[in-house]
């Protein structure tokens, strides 16, 4: 177990004018914290896991394992396993043969190896196939090996990339939920990085978000989802997306602003907003596809109106696309996950409908920094 | 208006049957999804339906009429695949432009015609770029409209959206969705992914080792599953499997598995009684049919260890371990009592017995 801490981690290639990869990266990791880098392609996540493991040196700020600086060292000097996508087995070795080959290095005494070896294997659930070699293994049992092997000389820090990707998507659930609970059962600090949103939201304690180099929000799944820090990361995370639409802020008596979006009129005191939203400039509001009610028999009350464009079955749900009456000819369409056994049957393509936000269901965005207001 | 009608399709290589015996029909102006694993056969039936794959038994009716002595450039059938092929050196016009070329269209309706398509899938201003300039969503749009310019009675795609990343490709297929349902061209969709086949399909077939296993609505398919394969499919999470015994006594059938009982309704008892050859059934339950309870307050509810819980977008799943296995439960973020679980936790679960599935264990088939 150990705590990692970046400190003003930096990462350009080829000097002035050259890619800016990693920007200013400042990070905590607790002991036995499951950590996940999550964002989209040339974020900057697998270059900074890159440089926690040695295999790229920052051009600046420091890297601090237990407190002490480990720049300068060799991956290999730096006591921390990695897991890739290709979980690279040797072809010619056993389960077992894998899993004892860093022990072995390690001249870890047999008795004590072939405990590991047993606990190892149990958690992993590929007891019983011990003496299996790669070809005769499902792609999640290699990718398990892979795990067992990384883990049973017990390193101070785990690091993945995107271990999970070249599996299926029932084996990638099953391998996902074997390794958060190992992970948990052993305790070791992980880092994790993906650019699969559901993944990371399963197994995180913790989530960073990044995007052009810079951390966007560090928080646990549940604060993510329900409190982005800025409109990058409310759009970013969620299946469909949250829903955006820019109005004007309106004056109220009381010195406050009053916002109508979808037909909710929302009253803000100045406090509230910290003075950041004057009368009559512009906020971004952004609702979730789950947090907006749909209703078609009361297509003239008033709420949003809109026009169901497309209905998508999903198991138990509908999500339904509504585009809005903006008046304008190409008008903004909006998610709604509306359950099945409500009035989703009665939706259609070409209904009128209208919608309202559910309450609490609002979040307000600066539309200039894209900083989160409410 | 253009129906497709297949009946019994068999298709070979050497001696090996890729496709058994397989019948359905497209109606005019559906979209209709064929749904299967890598190695299911799906690919090799539109192969079929375009004529590179040739039948070993069954026919083909394309608008009523059998398609068999057609060759594929005369059966108007436009294709569009995961890898868009689109040609490197041609602009987004020239791509389009060339199908119409070839098939010696006056240069007035082709001009329309690309007009059209690009005003219906938004790429009007990327008419003079060439595919490298495109993002991997506009791409697919090129190939797309490539498609659509020949304005062919029918339209097969086979993973077209599977290049994307999630993002776009759910954004792609509601878009798509919209799309077909304007233009109103018969369309067949071969995917692998059960999300997309709900989303999209007005029916989808479901194939797997050849073989229909079975065709409906998105609704039918989820809620009545005809065998374990087909219910194991869909869902997210998917369906829980629990091996299960059959009691009955008197006029009451319960279905058992280690600590969880569950009372059948008695029609649905009765059937499943006549139905099931043996005692042994298969238990299938899906993840939002499970509730829980502390387990202080439990009375009718089994017990229950919690394994994991994943907080996941505006779902909670929880992983139980119920007696030897391990279930998986789904609820709703903001249920504070879901919420509150950790690892260890000990509580009480029970299945609405209005929601159980049951399977016959040997055969997988459902029963009742």
């Amino acid at each position: 177990m150990a705590t990692l801490k970046l400190d003003g981690l930096n990462l350009r290639y080829g000097g002035e004018g050259g890619t800016h990869a990693v920007r200013d990266v400042d990070l905590a990791v607790g002991e036995g914290e499951f950590c996940v880098f999550l964002g989209p392609s040339g974020c900057g996540k697998t270059s900074t896991l890159r440089m926690i493991a040695g295999l790229e040196t920052p051009t600046g700020g420091e890297i601090r394992l237990d407190g002490r600086v480990i720049n300068h060292l060799y991956p290999g000097e730096r006591d921390i396993a990695m897991v890739f996508q290709s979980y690279a087995l040797y072809p010619h070795l056993s389960v077992r043969g894998h899993f004892e080959l860093p022990l072995k290095a390690q001249k870890v005494p047999k008795a004590e190896r072939d405990r590991r070896v047993a606990e190892t294997a149990a958690l992993l659930q590929v007891g019983d196939l011990l003496d299996a070699k790669p070809r005769h293994l499902s792609g999640g049992q290699a990718q398990r090996v892979a795990i067992g092997r990384a883990l049973i000389r017990q390193p101070k820090l785990f690091l993945l990339d995107e271990p999970l990707t070249s599996l299926d998507a029932r084996l990638r659930l099953e391998t996902r939920g074997a390794l958060k609970r190992l992970q948990r059962d052993l305790g070791i600090t992980t880092i994790y990085v993906t650019h699969d949103q559901e993944e990371a939201l399963s197994l995180a304690d913790t989530i960073v978000i990044m995007h052009d180099g810079r951390i966007q929000q560090v928080a646990s799944s549940r604060e993510l989802y329900g409190h982005p820090a800025n409109r990058f990361v409310a759009g970013f995370v969620g299946t469909p997306p949250m829903n955006f639409v820019d109005v004007i802020a309106s004056p109220t008596a009381t010195g406050g602003l009053e916002l109508t979006a979808v037909g909710v009129r929302l009253p803000v005191s100045a406090e509230e907003v910290g003075g950041r939203v004057a009368p009559g400039e512009t906020v971004t509001v952004g609702v979730r596809p789950e947090d907006l009610l749909i209703d078609s028999a009361a297509a003239e009350g008033g709420g949003a109106r809109g026009r169901v464009v497309v209905v998508e079955p999903q198991g138990d749900e509908r999500i339904v696309s509504v585009a809005l009456d903006t008046g304008s000819p190409t008008p903004p369409v909006w998610k709604v996950r509306a359950p099945k056994s409500g009035n989703a049957s009665t939706l259609a393509p070409g209904v009128q409908v209208s919608l309202a936000s559910r309450p609490r269901g609002i979040r307000l965005f600066d539309p200039r920094t894209e900083e989160r207001l409410l | 208006m253009t129906d497709v009608r297949l009946e019994h399709v068999r298709v070979a290589y050497g001696e090996h049957d890729v496709v058994r015996d397989v019948s359905f029909t497209v109606e005019s102006g559906e979209l209709a999804v064929l749904l299967g694993r890598s190695g299911s056969g799906k690919t090799t039936l539109l192969r079929a339906i375009t004529g590179y794959a040739p039948l070993a038994a069954g026919r083909i009716l394309v608008g009523g009429e059998d398609v068999a002595r057609q060759p594929p450039a005369e059966r108007d059938v436009a294709m569009v695949f995961q890898s868009y092929a689109l040609y490197p050196h041609m602009t987004v016009r020239e791509n389009w432009a060339f199908p119409l070329q070839a098939a010696k269209l006056p240069r007035a309706e082709r001009e329309a015609r690309i007009a059209r398509v690009a005003d219906t899938l938004q790429m009007g201003r990327f008419l003079h770029r060439y595919p490298k300039e495109l993002s991997g969503g506009q791409q697919q749009r090129v190939a797309m409209g490539r498609a659509l310019v020949r304005q062919p009675r029918l339209f097969l795609l086979d993973e077209p959206l599977g290049a994307l990343d999630a993002k776009l490709r759910v954004e792609a297929r509601s878009a798509f969705k919209a799309l077909q349902a304007e233009l109103g061209t018969t369309t067949l969709y071969v995917t692998h992914d059960q999300i997309e086949a709900q989303a999209l399909g007005a029916k989808i077939v479901v194939l797997d080792e050849g073989v229909v296993q079975q065709i409906g609505t998105p609704d039918e398919i989820y809620d009545v599953p005809a065998n374990r394969f087909v219910a194991g499919l869909f869902g997210t999470p998917p369906m829980n499997f629990l091996p299960s015994e059959l009691t009955q006594e008197g006029d009451s059938v319960a279905v058992t598995s280690g600590p969880l009982s569950v009372i059948l309704p008695p029609e649905i008892g009765r059937r499943v009684i006549d139905a099931a050859p043996t005692q042994g059934v298969t238990l299938g339950v899906r993840p939002e049919a499970i509730g829980y309870t502390a387990e202080a307050e439990a009375e009718r509810g089994a017990p229950a260890t919690v394994y994991l819980t994943e907080p996941i977008g505006h779902n909670l799943i929880v992983d139980l371990r119920l007696g030897e296995t391990l279930i998986r439960a789904r609820g709703h973020r903001d249920d504070e009592r879901l919420a509150r679980l950790v690892p260890d936790d000990r509580i009480s679960v029970w299945v609405d017995p209005a929601r159980v599935h049951l399977f016959d264990q040997a055969t997988g088939q459902r029963l009742g």
